[in-house]
């Protein structure tokens, strides 16, 4: 099914450009990613630097920071999230409609970070909501965040609309909402969402040690 | 410029001589001297120090909370100038930070003890003199369990409201959500032992 890339290639010197739907739906979608505003510690100014004029994220689609989940489609979690915070972070992640895209921007919302041992931090977003790109680094340049960005639009452009693979978005038998955590008594309940993660599990290497 | 305790000391007993007051030495570098004041009496002995004019102590800008299992330690870090008994068991000390802004003097040390760990837990707040400890008050009764009578809104303050324990106290025991490190050492490779097969 798929354009024969010469025959493509002809006629685009033509000035005749051929694609499939699937192509064009990706391409405005990659080319069109709104944010979420919200920003959770010192990774927020980066992601703000990153919309500002020296590296303008703007240039990549993604400069309308929508104020509401329901006008975006990338959540950037920048920053450390708290157990507390976890409850209206899913909300939010809820709320946004699909298809919607996750970047785990920072070591914080990757695994915790420099706080992973604290008693109120999460270690790792993506034990409640599925992260599509992580960005290491304490914090990331905005340079690095524009590659995340980069790196999600190749993603997306990669996306399956119809068959066995297609993307979530497109399975009406895809997940829904998300659980949202309940802060407990000692501790947020349930510690994980095992739909989206799960402790990864080995036999250490006992020579190794 | 570091407070002259000694005089302050003199003045404080003339005026409050219901109070108990101890001159704590503090052996260590910084040599930064402490006043160990009895809980009933630190309303009144911080109304004083803000109130006398030739003391002046305008502002609270720091209050903090220490977990002392072990009261001999405590005795050993701040150690008491004339003799006292030792605490019979461990307890939550409150440490206060006064300054005066317009005689350029600072730290003050005051430091209040509750009497156990587990019940009386108790010490008077310091709101009604100096407004800055409300949210600081809140935040040593969040996570050392210190309550302090008097304070106008006793919440938690970094912790969710449902949350039960104290996560500074020294006995605290953390949620066990180990995750994997790849080269695990000490406490860590314990932990990794629990969870793992090594
Ligand atoms: S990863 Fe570093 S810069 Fe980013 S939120 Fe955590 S501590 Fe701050």
């Amino acid at each position: 099914m798929a354009i024969d890339s010469k025959l493509a290639d002809d006629l685009k010197s033509q000035g005749v450009h051929v694609t499939s739907f699937e192509g064009l739906i990706n391409w405005g979608r990659s080319s069109s990613l709104w944010p979420l505003q919200f920003g959770l510690a010192c990774c927020a100014i980066e992601m703000i630097s990153a919309t500002m004029a020296k590296y303008d994220m703007a240039r990549f689609g993604a400069e309308v920071f929508r104020p509401s989940p329901r006008q975006a489609d990338l959540m950037i979690v920048a920053g450390t999230v708290t157990k507390k915070m976890i409850p209206q972070v899913v909300r939010l992640y809820n709320q946004m409609a699909e298809p919607k895209y996750v970047i785990a921007m920072g070591a914080c919302a990757i695994s915790g970070g420099p706080f992973k041992d604290g008693y109120n931090v999460l270690k790792g977003v993506d034990r409640f909501i599925p992260v599509d790109v992580s960005i290491p680094g304490c914090p990331p340049r905005p340079e690095a965040l524009l590659h995340g960005l980069i790196t999600l639009r190749e993603k997306i452009a990669q996306e399956k609309l119809i068959g066995q693979h297609r993307a979530r978005h497109a399975d009406p038998e895809g997940p829904g909402d998300l659980p949202v955590p309940v802060c407990g008594a000692h501790d947020i309940e349930p510690a994980f969402n095992p739909d989206v993660w799960n402790p990864p599990s080995f036999t250490r290497d006992a020579s190794a040690s | 410029m570091t407070p002259d305790l000694p005089a302050i000391l003199a003045r404080l007993r003339v005026a409050l001589p219901a109070a108990t007051l101890t001159h704590l030495r503090n052996p260590g570098p910084s040599g930064q001297d402490s006043l160990l004041v009895a809980p009933d009496h630190l309303g009144a002995v911080c109304q004083f120090l803000h109130d006398t004019a030739e003391l002046d102590f305008d502002l609270l800008s720091n209050v903090t909370g220490i977990d002392w299992p072990e009261p001999a330690q405590a005795d050993a870090v701040a150690v008491p100038v004339e003799g006292t008994t030792p605490a019979a068991c461990g307890f939550l000390e409150v440490v206060y930070h006064l300054y005066s802004t317009a005689l350029r003097v600072g730290p003050l040390v005051l430091r209040a003890r509750t009497v156990d760990r587990v019940n009386q837990v108790h010490i008077p707040s310091v709101v009604a003199v100096y407004r800055s400890a409300e949210l600081q008050e809140r935040e040593i009764f969040d996570l050392y369990g210190v309550e302090f009578i008097g304070h106008p809104d006793l919440r938690r303050i970094l912790m969710w409201d449902e949350f039960l324990d104290h996560p500074m106290r020294k006995d605290y025991v953390a949620p066990d959500d180990y995750q994997y490190e790849p080269t695990p050492h000490d406490a860590v490779l314990e932990k990794a032992q629990q969870h793992y097969t090594v």
